[in-house]
């Protein structure tokens, strides 16, 4: 009998693999551009929701067994999934997606990275050296990002390189378009003053020319305390700012704390995809955020 | 520039030395060149230090404010890239405890056991060195500091590219049974160790051996595990481990998935057989008197654990709860003998009761619940109970024990960042029969330096 199970199982994934690509995301953006530029021909899944923050998740049992049978992992990279994915790498004794390999592609060694410092210092915090890893909430990154996965896709499966190369080009097309209409949409926000809720609104704000003036976090991924907020509010008064922006899977008390006392809007962006109910892909994530921020300056 | 900053300072300090000879206007007139020299060179550092800054400024605006376009590699502004990840763990308590050495009734002592020390008290430093080898190994070493001592607690290679689920691991590791087995201290819950490992293996089962895992393909999480290796460690003995071939092998299957998004498990089954040769314990005889037992035969042991760990909607960041529990039951069956403690008033008679056949069969569990109820702040609580079993030790002078060692312990840990911990832990210890210790307070601190630790599930 179990051996009948082992068996069926086996046949089961090996089947699977046959049919498309098996493609294990990261993060939902990565997962959404893999599925724009790959349609059918991949079966892909995200290690994380919008509802996690993706630096601080476990390699936990399921996502293991998830990236035993991957073909390709797409992630960030540059330390922001540094609490797990090396764990899940090694512990899925998949040679496939090791580092170095061709089913590992890490998105941010394909873009200029903000907040580059170069040398690292807890004291200033969970601080990354090598950039600031939140880069897809520029969507220009996503260009630059999607075609190098599109390459990388065709290189894994060359009998459909020209179905990903045409993706690609289209996708490329309507981002482009998208992106060419959200800059125009977005002109009222240039240098509206900003606080954040963690650097992950840092490519955001560079993008739309937003001005970042404080941040609730002390130090990167140190959570605010009430003495830290305080110090923030007196701060507000003297650089004040007009919105909070936070990700929907960070608290919303220090945010709302904040915003009842310095008078300002605090806004949930939805971050990624499915971080809201209308964000359901790459465009309308951008679509609703820019809704969303627009409206909160109303 | 530096240099000679430095040669200044240098010249400063050796001064004293020389100042016998010299007499005190020289030595003012030289202190004051130098001064003056010194401050010179300082202002110099500093306008040139500013001059870079304010480069560095402007690159930076310019920078922010032009699009990204250009690929580079993200690694590039890490220095120091081919040398191991490096991490030093910082740990150290406070104890108060009932004076007099304490042991856990009815079981042989297992293993060395770390800390049980009174007052303020340093915990092993632990050193971590890890890398990739070549692109089909890696390495990682941990090794722990002491007065006195360091040990090797793990030096290990493992395969990273054999593909197909396998992996193997070689070296000195700790064993893949149980599920706190593989965990350092400084990952623990609570301050100290859960009674049964204790007397499983002291801190934790460590292998010098070989061991082989395979992940089976499927969407639940199967995971299988074999080891063979020396049998040094209790319950194996250094001369079980003398021996050519294995002196212990395990077994272990683990399963695990998610329950939704916001929970997710595992379980698992392992099996331990070692072969201890001259395994010597101490334990009191009929008498109260101490006496060394050496033990040779075979140890068998099962463990089953249970992990299941809950967030909303998966984000641990706020909130989350785990929940632990492990069972084992051991068998160990072999020959005993005493050493003649007569002198001390001992029972142990050297050819009239110093040996015979030694039969336990024992078991215990524990579990425990820890609950993050705001950022930063955990509580836990955790009940272990052991149970002495069937033991005989034939004609030897040595009392059965019948008990139910037991302990409750309460703690409270508080995280300023994901690199540091302050625990507190109040515990109620009747693991040792007659003489509970129902005060005990623990203060504790865990911090971690280096590369960003990744923990296992």
């Amino acid at each position: 009998m179990l051996f009948r199970i082992v068996f069926f199982s086996l046949l089961l994934a090996a089947n699977t693999a046959h049919a498309a690509l098996n493609v294990l995301a990261c993060e939902p953006e990565w997962a959404a551009l893999t599925q724009e530029l790959a349609g059918d021909l991949a079966r892909v899944t995200s290690a994380t929701t919008a509802k996690q923050d993706p630096h601080h998740i476990e390699a936990r049992p399921s996502l293991i067994a998830r990236a035993r049978n991957a073909d390709l992992l797409v992630c960030t990279g540059a330390e922001l999934e540094v609490g797990w994915l090396p764990l899940l790498q090694r512990e899925s004794g998949n040679a496939r997606i090791q580092p170095g390999r061709a089913g590992f592609f890490e998105a941010s060694a394909q873009v200029r990275l903000l907040e580059k410092s170069g040398h690292a210092d807890r004291a200033q915090g969970d601080v990354h050296p090598g950039g600031n890893p939140h880069i897809h909430a520029d969507p220009r990154n996503l260009l630059t990002v999607g075609a190098a996965l599109a390459r990388r896709l065709a290189e894994l499966d060359p009998a459909n390189a020209a179905i990903y190369a045409a993706r690609n080009q289209d996708f490329q097309r309507r981002m482009s378009a998208a992106i060419a209409r959200w800059e125009s949409d977005a002109v009222g926000l240039r240098g509206v003053p900003v606080v954040v809720h963690h650097r992950s609104w840092s490519y955001l704000a560079d993008w739309l020319g937003l001005k970042v003036v404080a941040d609730l976090e002390p130090k990167p991924g140190i959570e605010p305390s009430v003495s830290s907020l305080a110090s923030l509010l007196d701060g507000l008064k003297a650089r004040p700012a007009r919105l909070i922006l936070r990700a929907g899977y960070q608290s919303s008390k220090p945010a709302d704390w904040l915003a009842a006392r310095a008078g300002i809007v605090a806004v949930e962006l939805p971050y990624t995809v499915g971080g809201s109910a209308a964000a359901k892909d790459l465009f309308s994530l951008f679509d609703d955020t820019l809704a969303r921020l627009k409206g909160a300056l109303k | 520039m530096f240099k000679r900053t430095l040669l200044a300072a240098a010249m400063a300090c050796a001064l004293p030395l020389s100042a016998h000879a010299a007499t005190d206007a020289d030595l003012a007139a030289e202190l004051l060149k130098i001064r003056t020299e010194f401050d010179q060179k300082m202002k110099e550092m500093q306008t040139a230090y500013e001059a870079r800054l304010k480069e560095m400024e402007g690159r930076m605006a310019q920078a922010t404010a032009a699009p990204a376009v250009a690929t580079s590699p993200a690694k590039d502004a890490r220095d120091n890239t081919f040398n191991p990840e490096m991490s030093l763990v910082l740990a150290g308590s406070y104890a108060h405890r009932k004076p007099g050495e304490r042991h856990i009734t009815g079981f042989l002592a297992g293993g060395h056991d770390h800390g049980g020390a009174r007052g303020f008290s340093l915990d092993h430093t632990e050193l971590t060195l890890a890398a990739n080898i070549d692109p089909t190994l890696r390495g990682y070493a941990n090794i722990a500091f002491a007065d006195g001592e360091a040990e090797v607690e793990e030096a290990w290679f493992q395969t990273l590219a054999l593909g197909n689920g396998l992996a193997v691991r070689g070296g000195r590791f700790l064993s893949g049974i149980g599920y706190a087995n593989e965990q350092h201290p400084h990952a623990w819950d609570f301050a100290d160790n859960s009674l049964m490992y204790s007397v499983l293996f002291g801190e934790h089962l460590a292998q010098d051996g070989v061991q082989m895992k395979w992940l089976a393909p499927t969407d639940t999480f199967v995971e299988l595990g074999a080891e063979i290796g020396r049998g040094g460690n209790f319950p194996g003995s250094d001369d079980g481990g003398n021996r050519n071939g294995a002196g212990a092998w395990s077994l272990f299957a683990h399963i695990g998935d998610d329950f939704g998004t916001s929970s997710s498990w595992r379980a698992g089954l392992s099996y331990l057989s070692a072969r201890p040769e001259n395994r010597a314990t101490h334990v009191e005889d009929i008498n109260d008197v101490e006496a060394e037992t050496l033990f040779s035969g075979k140890s068998k042991t099962w463990l089953a654990d249970f992990v299941w760990k809950w967030a909303p909607d998966g984000n641990p960041k706020a909130r989350n709860f785990k929940f632990q529990t492990e069972y084992f039951r051991r068998n160990e069956r072999g020959d005993m003998s005493c050493a003649d403690n007569t002198v001390d008033g001992g029972a142990c008679t050297a050819g009239v009761n110093d040996s015979d056949r030694y039969s336990a069969r024992q078991s215990g569990w524990y579990a425990q619940g820890v609950y993050q109820f705001m950022p930063r702040w955990r509580v836990g609580l955790r009940h272990d109970r052991l149970d002495t079993g069937k033991v005989g030790f034939g004609i030897l002078p040595v009392p059965t024990p019948n008990a139910t060692p037991n302990k409750w312990s309460l703690m409270a840990d508080y995280s300023p960042s994901e690199f540091s911990r302050f625990r507190l832990q109040l515990a109620h210890d009747r693991s040792m029969q007659g003489n509970p210790d129902d005060n005990q307070i623990t203060l504790q601190y865990m911090h971690s330096l280096g590369a960003h630790g990744a923990h296992k599930f």
